[in-house]
This record gives structure tokens, sequence and C-alpha cells, in this order.
């Protein structure tokens, strides 16, 4: 008999938390993976690839799942600690050996060479660049994350991706590097 | 609110937390009268001397200027015009030195005076007060005033605040030690400085306008009082010496006691500040219509002869400043713009004065301390006691030595005015500001990379929606249409590529459009399988490669041409494009070669030898095709540039580019095919022996052809600019210099290769067992190659070579089928 | 002639990290010869001691993190800390005493922690306390002031005493300690204690010979002495007055209450401020910069906290005196009251 009001009570038991439970799941229901959001937001979004999923957010849910941190070349080494620090994992030199500062730098077309055949315009993941078939294409340079993929398919290789110039603004006091003269 | 008036005129004055007391070092400068100097031969004027946008430039090169006439127009927002300092020639416009910590180059100016000094008609005003406020504001504004005491804010903004302005206040406190250009100006100008004051009264209307001049100063203070007698409402107010009471916020909470909130500007608490020059600049535009084209600057350090104020001209080289003064310098010598504190050291000293240069001090090693080692912090919060913003100087520097921006954010590092204060009483001699400085560029960098990387996040998700939409009205187009047409229209595409590989067998360059059609169909399979039937945008692609096909040998056709007849630029680059896409092409096409090569052996192996061989032999044909093809590339370059070259230098240096980008390549090309080679055995040699071993003769003619190539192109490049010299020396310097830096690479490349021979050597002589093991009637050839496999190569180039002679007769057939 | 670039300000206050530590030992001198004097030659064979046994082992330690030794050295911080330590042990401990203080400041508790500026706690005091619950006799061992010794003992029996335990004629410290009453002598603060937990009352333990009307004999001129050169370096603005300021005014302030709560049983206040270590405590302990507090505001409850502690300890605790017990404790609270103390910086809040 005592087993039977045990089984009836744990029974009861189970049910109400189960309903409890079952309630919480509607009601707190969360939308998406907030997990895979806040990889994305710390990844530079230059879509370039070069993780080897298209694009960033792709690389967010692989990271989610459990993917490497260390697959991401334009986020450089700040990147990876970011997304270590987030996944709790160790932190861990980046993936083929690249560099730690990642140099920034965005596509130049030279124009007249260009040749108008708009195969950078289909490749450029931002719709970075402007023009049209036959007409000389050019790089909004604003908008340019400098992922490399429109260089590959240039047919005239007419694309440098040129280092992003030093400017007042984004100087960093290297007084080192400034070039001294004589006194004359 | 009355009872603040009331404080202010009865002469209160508040003070801030922190400041220092270093050495004034102002008797040096501020007892003999502004000098002028005479006029130099140069005058360097950059466009931008202000915070805003450059003007918009109205003079061109070898044009005549008159003094005072704008050199630019204001374009955008806060942007304000430079003038001619003086009359003369415009020489140059160019980017010059700048004078800025980075020194970055700025566009500017060059005008060579002629010495006459010639004025343009000037809009004099008897009367300033009959001017309506929107004509004050025109003419300081088109007078290319902003402020003078430091950070060059445009004047006519700030004297156009829409906000109710209770307090003006005029900076003439000049808290850095050693400057006393505000000084001497207020004590010869009084008068103007006063009208000045009394224009921006007559603009802003405040309730009192309270000027500041430190204790260190009483002769500007009594000129100041009587030249101010008859207006009420401008109060002399004297504070004491405590450095930085010149900061504006400092200022501010002196003589006001409010605090200008941390992201607001004065305005905000409805006060403005402005610095004494710039209300002289504004008098001399109002009542002279003269625009700011000089300025006085304090020349001032121990190793100046004649220390004292000048009144220069925007442009003037700093050089010239120091030579009017008297300079024997030190070793080690700095030159700074600016005070001691807050100014900065100049790498040259051929950078023209600016809007806001306020000072040259040539100081020697005695009067300043010269920086010692950076020393441990002993957290004794010297830093924090001198600080006048309150912050924490210690603990910023933790973390912006850690990098800790967060942090650094969250402790105000935004608040710090970069004084020096902390600096300068550091025991441990840390440069705090300098990690400031560089910490705050770094917290904007990431917040730009922030922005930047959302925003392309945005484009980057508009742009898959965009793709989605358009395949989506793809297909519903499609639905439209009947399936079978589709079908028509595919044998139509077929037959174009046909027609055009017709039309373009005939050229040398069969293989590389050979892979080119491959490629296309390649990609249209991909298309297909992408975009399920849209045939329509298939064929209109394929006419459109077609018609680029075209235009490309219409131009390859006008490249022969080149050859013979003397040609102009145009068409040299026109060949050199062509140049350019064929060698990617072969380069691609070895890439390919290559890549079957270590990959057909790898699928084949299990099944037979031989076809392994003959695979690889065709691979081998492939590329030595593509490496041909590569090198006639590079000889038309090379060709087509000798020809021409004693008519232009132009085309001799495009072509050097051109052979140092094809260089490039194929050295990339060396460097992947020595991959194949240390990959290859790797995963072949368990399998077989022998295929790794003629893999790796493969790989080794191929790395040497590529080498041979490559020290081709060298040879060409290094050539070129020999039959220039003549003409110019400087650039075959450097063309050889280029050539030199290729070598290297090349020659490290083929150390690369040898490098991993003796790897693969190893790999053979590792695996005989299995080999011996099998029963295939080509294993005799393989045990005649193993056993002695370190000193054979000669017996596998052989086996080789009878490869490649046969997988040439194999792909003859197979060009026939096809 | 080339152009030299620096990053502004281009000048310097010219107050050195060396000079900043050489004048706080300075400061030390007016004590020193206070302590010399009452308690004998002892302390300068310590204080030698300990200088050279800082210097052995910062430049080792430097030598095997493998950087340069003399930065380290010259920035006299070592040399404080030795000086500091050899004030505070009973100058006729044994060399190994002494020793063992300077390893463990030097090597544990300042240069494990990362050197200079990253130390958690004061090294010297650290030290003290770990000298002091390792070797209790030692470091009790204090000798009564020379007038109150049976015979006297010359430089060299101090010089064989500390190196040897004994004197040339055989005696061991302990029987040199022996008063003129026969009764081994404690320092005044452990005297009272003791005698009031004895039933003594203050007034009848202070008819000692060891105290004058003050405190303890020769005790009041050591911490005038540490006052002396403590108010140098305010008026040198070394160290700022807000540590010792609170420090000395809770410490007054608490002695004070108990005073007047507890006539019998407590000293009153000016035997408090100038018996023990008081004064080298408020001036050239508690105002070391590492690791105290380092705002305004911090400092003063810093200070105070530090002040009340060791009026708690002296009173209640188990120990006679209590500077080093209360700034290892009160050290160990400084994040927190830093990170609750920070100054309002400019233009944040309370902006009309």
């Amino acid at each position: 008999m005592t087993l039977f009001y045990a089984l009836i009570a744990i029974g009861s038991l189970a049910l109400i938390f189960g309903l409890i439970l079952g309630f919480a799941a509607i009601r707190f229901r969360v939308e998406g993976n907030p997990i895979v959001e806040q990889i994305d937001t710390i990844l530079p979004q230059t879509q370039c690839g070069q993780c080897g999923y298209p694009g960033c957010r792709p690389y967010a849910e692989a990271i989610a799942n459990g993917d490497e941190i260390n697959k991401c070349p334009p986020g450089g080494e700040s990147t990876m600690k970011k997304l270590a620090g987030l996944m709790g994992v160790d932190e861990k030199p980046l993936a083929g050996g690249e560099q730690a500062e990642p140099i920034k730098t965005v596509a130049y077309i030279r124009e007249d060479e260009c040749i108008g055949c708009t195969k950078c315009i289909q490749a450029c993941p931002v719709d970075a660049i402007l023009g049209a078939t036959r007409q000389m294409h050019t790089v909004l340079i604003d908008e340019c994350t400098g992922c490399d993929l429109c260089v590959e398919p240039c047919p005239v290789d007419c694309i440098d991706m040129l280092p992003v110039a030093e400017t007042k603004q984004n100087w960093k006091w290297q007084l080192d590097a400034i070039p001294v003269t004589q006194i004359d | 609110m009355d009872k603040l008036l009331e404080q202010i005129k009865k002469g209160t004055v508040w003070a801030f937390p922190g400041g220092i007391h270093p050495p004034q070092q102002k008797s040096l400068s501020n007892s003999a009268s502004i000098t002028r100097l005479p006029l130099p031969d140069k005058l360097i004027v950059a466009l931008k001397q202000h915070i805003g946008a450059n003007g918009k430039l109205l003079v061109e090169k070898g044009q005549y200027v008159l003094k005072g006439q704008p050199l630019t127009e204001p374009a955008a927002n806060w942007s304000v015009p430079v003038h001619a300092p003086s009359s003369g020639v415009v020489t140059d416009i160019a980017p010059m030195p700048s004078a800025h910590p980075s020194a970055l180059p700025e566009l500017s100016v060059i005008i060579e005076p002629d010495g006459k000094d010639e004025w343009v008609a000037l809009n004099k005003n008897k009367n300033p007060a009959e001017l309506s406020h929107d004509e004050l504001i025109n003419i300081i504004h088109q007078a290319g005033i902003s402020g003078m005491g430091g950070a060059g804010f445009p004047t006519y903004v700030k004297a156009d605040t829409k906000q109710p302005i209770e307090f003006l206040i005029v900076n003439a406190v000049e808290c850095e030690p050693y400057i006393t250009a505000d000084d001497v100006l207020m004590r010869e100008h009084a008068k103007e400085v006063i009208q000045g004051i009394e224009i921006m009264q007559q603009l802003l209307n405040p309730t009192l306008c309270i000027v500041g001049i430190e204790d260190n100063k009483p002769e500007a203070i009594a000129a100041m009082k009587q030249a101010a007698e008859h207006n009420s409402k401008i109060i002399i107010q004297t504070v004491p010496t405590i450095y930085p009471s010149g900061g504006e916020k400092q200022l501010i909470k002196l003589l006001t006691n409010r605090e200008v909130p941390s992201i607001g500007i004065p305005a905000d608490i409805g006060i403005l500040v402005h610095n004494t020059g710039t209300l002289f600049a504004v008098q001399q535009a109002v009542y002279e219509g003269k625009p700011l084209i000089e300025r006085i600057v304090t020349v001032t350090g121990n190793t100046i002869h004649k220390p004292g104020n000048v009144w220069a001209l925007l442009g003037t080289e700093i050089k010239h400043l120091l030579d009017c003064q008297g300079f024997s310098p030190v070793p080690q010598q700095s030159v700074v713009m600016g005070g001691p504190m807050m100014g900065f050291t100049l790498p040259t000293v051929r950078i023209g004065i600016v809007k806001t240069t306020n000072c040259i001090l040539a100081p020697d090693h005695k009067e300043l301390a010269e920086p010692g080692p950076e020393k441990a912090c002993i957290r004794c919060s010297a830093c924090a006691d001198a600080c006048p913003a309150s912050l924490l100087p210690q603990q910023l520097q933790w973390f912006a030595k850690s990098k800790e921006y967060d942090k650094l954010q969250e402790h105000n590092l935004f608040d710090c005015i970069e004084c020096g204060a902390c600096a300068y009483v550091c025991p441990s001699e840390i440069p705090l500001v300098q990690y400031y400085r560089i910490a705050k560029v770094e917290i904007k960098e990431q917040q730009a990379d922030k922005i930047k990387a959302d925003r392309a996040k945005e484009r980057f998700d508009a742009r898959k929606e965009r793709l989605e939409r358009e395949q989506e009205e793809r297909q519903n187009r499609h639905k439209r249409k009947p399936a079978a047409k589709s079908a028509d229209e595919k044998q139509k595409v077929a037959e174009a590529l046909a027609r055009v590989k017709n039309k373009s067998d005939n050229g040398d360059e069969k293989s590389a459009v050979a892979a080119a059609i491959a490629r296309a169909k390649a990609k249209k399979q991909q298309g297909e399988e992408l975009e399920p039937d849209n045939s329509e945008v298939a064929k209109e692609r394929a006419l459109r490669k077609e018609q680029a096909r075209k235009y490309k040998e219409q131009k390859s056709q006008t490249d022969e041409s080149a050859e013979t007849a003397p040609v102009d630029d145009k068409k040299s680059a026109v060949a050199a494009a062509i140049a350019r896409a064929k060698a990617k092409k072969a380069a691609q096409a070895l890439d390919n070669a290559e890549q079957a090569t270590n990959e057909e052996p790898q699928s084949a192996a299990p099944v037979d030898d031989k076809k392994a061989a003959v695979a690889a032999a065709i691979a081998r044909a492939k590329a030595k095709k593509a490496a041909k093809a590569l090198e006639e590339a590079e000889q038309t370059v090379s060709e087509a540039p000798q020809s021409d070259t004693p008519a232009d230098d132009k085309k001799a240096a495009v072509a050097a580019a051109i052979a140092r980008a094809k260089a490039k390549k194929a050295a990339k090309a060396l460097e992947e095919a020595e991959q194949t080679v240390s990959e290859a055995p790797q995963t072949d040699a368990p399998v077989d022996d022998k295929k790794a071993a003629v893999a790796a003769a493969i790989a080794r003619a191929k790395a040497k052809k590529a080498a041979k190539a490559l020290e081709e192109a060298e040879q060409a490049t290094s050539e070129e600019p020999q039959s220039d010299t003549p003409v110019d020396d400087k650039k075959a310097a450097v063309a050889a210099a280029i050539a030199r830096a290729k070598a290297k690479k090349a020659a490290k490349a083929l150390e690369d290769t040898e490098q991993t021979q003796p790897q693969e050597l190893q790999v053979d002589s590792a695996a005989p067992k299995s080999a011996e093991s099998n029963t295939d009637d080509s294993s005799v050839l393989i045990n005649a190659d193993k056993p002695k496999s370190a000193d054979d190569k000669k017996k596998a180039a052989v086996a080789a070579a009878i490869a490649r002679a046969k997988a040439k007769k194999l792909q003859k057939e197979g060009n026939n089928q096809s | 002639m080339k152009l030299t670039m620096a990053s502004s300000p281009h000048n310097h206050s010219h107050k050195s990290l060396t000079r900043l530590m050489l004048s706080v030992i300075a400061a030390c001198i007016p004590g020193l010869i206070a302590q010399v004097f009452f308690f004998g030659t002892g302390v300068l064979i310590q204080l030698v001691l300990a200088l050279v046994a800082v210097s052995v082992f910062e430049a080792a330690i430097m030598l095997i993190r493998k950087r340069p030794v003399w930065p380290a050295l010259s920035d006299g911080s070592a040399w404080l800390t030795a000086v500091l330590l050899a004030l505070s042990i009973p100058p006729l401990a044994p060399w190994w005493i002494i020793v063992i203080g300077c390893l463990f400041s030097i090597v544990i508790v300042k240069q494990l922690y990362g050197g200079l500026g990253f130390n958690l706690f004061n090294p010297a005091m650290a030290a003290y306390v770990l000298l002091l619950v390792s070797f209790p006799v030692q470091m009790t061992a204090w000798l009564p002031v020379t007038d109150l010794i049976n015979t006297p003992i010359g430089f060299a029996d101090q010089l064989r005493l500390i190196f040897t335990d004994f004197t040339a004629s055989g005696f061991s410290l302990d029987q040199v300690r022996a008063g003129v009453d026969g009764l081994t002598m404690a320092t005044p603060l452990d005297t009272v204690k003791t005698d009031i937990a004895h039933g003594l009352t203050v007034t009848e333990s202070m008819q000692k010979p060891i105290f004058n009307e003050w405190a303890g004999l020769g005790w009041a001129w050591v911490n005038l002495g540490f006052l002396a050169g403590g108010l140098y370096l305010l008026k040198a603005k070394i160290i700022n007055w807000h540590i010792p300021v609170s420090f000395i005014v809770t410490l007054a302030v608490c002695s004070a209450i108990g005073y007047i709560a507890s006539p019998g049983t407590e000293p009153g206040t000016l035997f408090h401020l100038l018996s023990g270590a008081t004064m080298m405590g408020a001036f050239f302990i508690a105002t070391d910069p590492v690791s105290a507090a380092t705002t305004n505001k911090g400092r003063l409850i810093y200070g105070a906290l530090i002040g009340l502690l060791i009026y708690l300890i002296r009173t209640f605790g188990g120990f006679p005196d209590a500077i080093a017990f209360s700034v290892l404790l009160i050290n160990i609270a400084v994040p927190l009251i830093d990170y609750y103390t920070q100054p309002r910086t400019y233009g944040h809040g309370a902006v009309k």
C-alpha cells in the first residue's frame, strides 16, 4: 500500500513538473539561437569566406555547433580572443599561421584596364562594386570589406588590394615611424 | 543665477582639481615687442588648417595670386577658406608634410612671393554695428578664421551658435610655459582685441563677457582693463597661474564654476569660449577686411639667439622663423610646435606654419628634461592628484597597456584632455599621455570597424535577399514557358560554343582557350545546377562571352601590329591587359594540370598503375603546354615594349610592372608545384612506389620549368630598363632592385623544392615491401627503380620521359576525339 | 644634425622614483638615530645585513627573470623595504631572522607578484608578520633601553650575539635581557597588556621602570623621531597627508574613547600614539604607495581603517602591537576601497 502511495505521489509530482516545464517551454520560448547572433556580431562581416563558410553568419552557426574559433583571418587575433571569451574555450593561434594583426585592405580597380566584364560585381558579397557591362567599374571604398573575393574572377587582373591609407584620424602615434630629416 | 553673476563681477574665481606648476620660462620671449619677419622665398599653405572639410581649390599651378586672395572656397559644412599670404606665383599644388604630430602629407599650395606684397582690394567697415548678423558671419567665414588657440574649430560656426549664450569667455590665459603670443598681442593690440570681443557680443548677445588672464601677465591685464573700460559688460578676470587653466573646460570651471557635460559642448551650458588671437583676427577681418593670413608666433628656447614674438605669414617655413631669430642647434635637437606640455615634435623644419601654430620651441637639453626610461608604476597616484579632469591616470594606464578598451571607456578615457600633467609628475616617467592617445585611436577604430561591420552585414543580407528574389522571379518566368524550348536553346548555346571554339582554335593559345571553354562549361553546369534551365540567361551570357572573346582577338591582332608599327600608349596598355589575361589563363591551366596530377593518381591507383601513369603523363603534357603558353605570354610582353622603349619610358615601366606581376604568378605556381611535390608522394607512397617516383619526377620537371620561366621573366625585366638607361637612371635602378628581389625569391623557392626532394626519396625507400608484393607487370619497372632510389634520379627521369611521350600521343588522340 | 621626436609633454618634474625612495629612507634617519641611541648599535648591524640581503635577493631574482639588474636595484624600493624591516625587528635578533625576512619580502611578496608596483601587500610588513608568526621568541626579544641593562654590552658583543647567539663572555641573549629586577623585559606595550591581564591597573603598570610619564622609556623618542621624518615627507610632498592624518586621528579618537570609558584598563591616547611602531606605521608603512589606496577619499578610509584595527588588536587582540597585521589586512581591502571611491570625472554627474 505504501508503495502505491509513493507511486501516486511521485507520479503526480512528475505530472505537475512536466506541465510547468511544458508551459515554460512555450511561454519563454527563445526565437532562434542567441549565441549565433552574439558570435555573428563579433565576426568582422567581411563575408570573405576564408573560413570555408559562405559568409560570416554560416561560420557563426558553425562555431555555435562546435567548429574552431581560429578560422577568421580578417578578424585577426582580437576576434579570436573575443570568440574564445564568448565560447569559453581556450585561445589558439590562427589557423594557417595568419598574421595576428591583419592589414586592412580595400579593393582598387585600375580603371583604364577594366574591360567591364561585371565578374567582380557578381563576386562582391556586399555590393561594393559599381559598374555595368562593358563600362568601367569602380569600388565604393567605404563599403569595401577587403575580402579579396573580386580579385580572382577578374580576367585582366586589374584589381589590386591596397592597404587602407593612413590618415590623421587613424594614425596611431607611431612617432618612431615618421621619417626624420636633418636640420638644414 | 544672479548670485553667480554677482560673484563673478566681484572677481571670484573658482578652482579646478589638480594642476601643476611647471617652470614658466615666459620671460625669455615676452620682453621684446613683436617683430615682422622678412618675406620668405617660399610659402607652403596647407588647404586644411582647421577641424572640418577642405575647401575647394580656386587656383591652379602657375597662377599669379595677390596677397589675401582666396586659394580655396568653402565647399562643405565646417569648411573655411585659406588665402594667399603674399602676392606671387603658385609654383605647385602638392601634398606636403603637415603641421600635425604625424606630419602626414596634406595638400598644400606652394607660393613663391614676388616681393611686392600686393593686397587684393580690401572691403573695410568703419562701423560694424551697422552690419547684420548674417553679413558679419559671412565676413568671418570668408576671412578663413578658425580657432587660433589649438583645435582650430571654425569660428563662424561658433559665432553663429543658435543656443542662448550667457557667458562669452575670452581665453587669454596662455597657461603653457614659454608661449607669450597672446600676452604680447594684448599688450600691443588690446584695443583691437576688445573690438573683436564687441563684434562677438553683437553676434551672440551674452549677459557677460569674461576675459581670463593668468596673474603672471600684469602688463596684459592692465592694457586690457584700460581698453575695456568703456564696456561694462566686459570683465577682465585674473586667474592664478596653474597649468592647465587655459584648457577650455578648466577655464569655464575657473571663471563660472560650471562644468561642460562630458558629451556636450560649452554652448550646452550657455558658454562660448574664444581665443584672444581669434578675436583679433575677427577684428581685422571686419574692420580692415583682411583675411587670416598671418599670426603671432613665439619663437623661443635656449638654442634661439633672439627669442621673441614675430608676425609670421601662414605658410612660412619653420626654418625661416628659426633662421631669422638665430638658431644654433644642439645634438639631438628637437623642435616643438606648440608648448612643452602639449606641443608636438617636428620631423622636419620644412613645414609651413598654420592658423593654430602659436609657438615654435627649440629647447636645449638643460631646460627641458629628457625623457628617462619608463619604470614600473608604483601606484603613487601623483598623476591622479595632478589630473585636472579628476581621472585616475594610473588605472587608465594599466587598462591601456592591457588593451582593455571597455574598461578604459568606463573610466572616462575620452574625458582626458591630454594636457600632460600626469606624465609631468610621474616619478616612474611613464609616457601616460602617449598610452592614452594610442588607446583612443584604437577605440575609435574599433568603433568605426563595428559600424562598418554592421553595414557590411546589412549589405550582405540585402544582397542575399536580392539574389533570392531574382532567382524566384526567374523561376516564375520560366514556369510560363514550355520546357521543350529550353532544350532548343541549349543546343544553340552549344553551337555558339562550338563556333567560338573553331574560331579560337587557329591561334597558338589552343590549350588556353580549351581550358577557358572547359571552365565555361563547368561554370555553365554550375549555373544550371543553381538556376535550373535558365537558358535565356545562359544564352545571353554565352553571347557576352563570345563578344568578349572577339574583342580580345581583335586586340591580339592589334597587338601583333604593335610589334611592327610604332604605337601609342593605349595600345601597349591593351596589349599588356591581353598578355595579362593570357598569363592568367596559363597559370590557371597550370594549376589545373597540377591538381590533376596529384588527384588522379590517388583515385586511379588501386585500379591500374598504367592508367595512372598515362593520366600523369597527360597532366604533365598539359602542364608543359601551360608552361609554354606562360613563356610565350611573357615573351610577347617583353618583346612588345622592347620595340617601343626608345620611344617611351612609360611603356617600359608598364612592361616592367607586367613582368613583375607575372613573375609573381610564376613564383606562386612554382610554390604550388612544390606543394604537390611534397604532398603527392606522401599520400601515394604506401600504395605505389612508382607513382610516387613518377610524380616526383614530374613535379621536379615542372619546378625546373617554372624556375626557368621565372628566370626569363627576370631577365626580361632586367634587360628592358638597361636599354632605357640613357633616358632614366632612376627607373633602371628601381627595376634592377625589383629584379634582384625577384631573383632572391626564386632562389628561395628553388631551395624549398630541393628540401622537399630528400623527403620524397625517403618515402620512396620506405615503401618497397608493399611494392614488391605487387604482381602487376609494371612492378618490374618499380623493382628497377626502388632499391637504389636514393641515387637513381636518372631512371625516374627516363621513366617520366617515356610516360610523357606516351601521354602526348594519347592527348593527341583525345584532342581528335573532342 | 637629426631632429629627435618625442611624445608630449616634453618636460618633467624631475621627481624620479629613486629620489622618492631615497627621500623616504632619509626621512627614517631621525627615528633610526633614536633607536640606536636607546637600543644600541645592533640596529645598525641589522640595517647593514638587511641592505646586503635585499640587494643580493633582488639582483638574483632579476637575473632569473632575465631583466636588467641595475634599474630594478637603483629605484631604491628594495632598500626602503630593508630599512623598514631592520627598524621593525629586535636589534639583537639572530642574523638569519633578518635574512629570512628579506628573502620573503623581496622574493615572495614582491617579485613573485610581478615586481615593484604589482605587490598586493607591503613587503616589509608581510615579512615582519611571517617572522613574528614563525619565530615568536626571537621576534619578541626586545632589549630594554640601554640605561636599564645590568651590564651594558658593547658593539663587539652585539655583533657576536647576532651571529653566534652568545657574547664573548658566554652570555646568551636571554641572560643579557634580564633587567635590573631580574625579570625578563618586555616592550612597554607588552608589559601593559600582560599587567592588565594580571589584574593590575594601567597606572600601576606604568610605575615600572621601563616607562616614563608618557609611554615606554625610549619608545616615545623613537616615535617622535619617526614623526619628525614623517613631517618632512609631508612638507616635501613625497607622501599625501590623507593616510597619516586619518590613521593617527582614528587611533587617537578610539583610544580617547576607550580611556574615557575605562581609565583603569586603558593606557590613553598619548601612550598609543607614542608606543610601538605607531609613527613609523603612520608615515612610512601605511603610506607605501604600491599597496595603499590610490584615491584621496580612499586614502582617508584606508588610514582610518588601519588606525581602528590597530586599536582593536592592541586592546582586544592577542598581540601587543598590530601595525603589521592591520596594514596587511587593510591591504586586502584596497581594491574594494579604490573601486568605491573613484572621484567624479569632470563633466560627469552633478552638472547643472
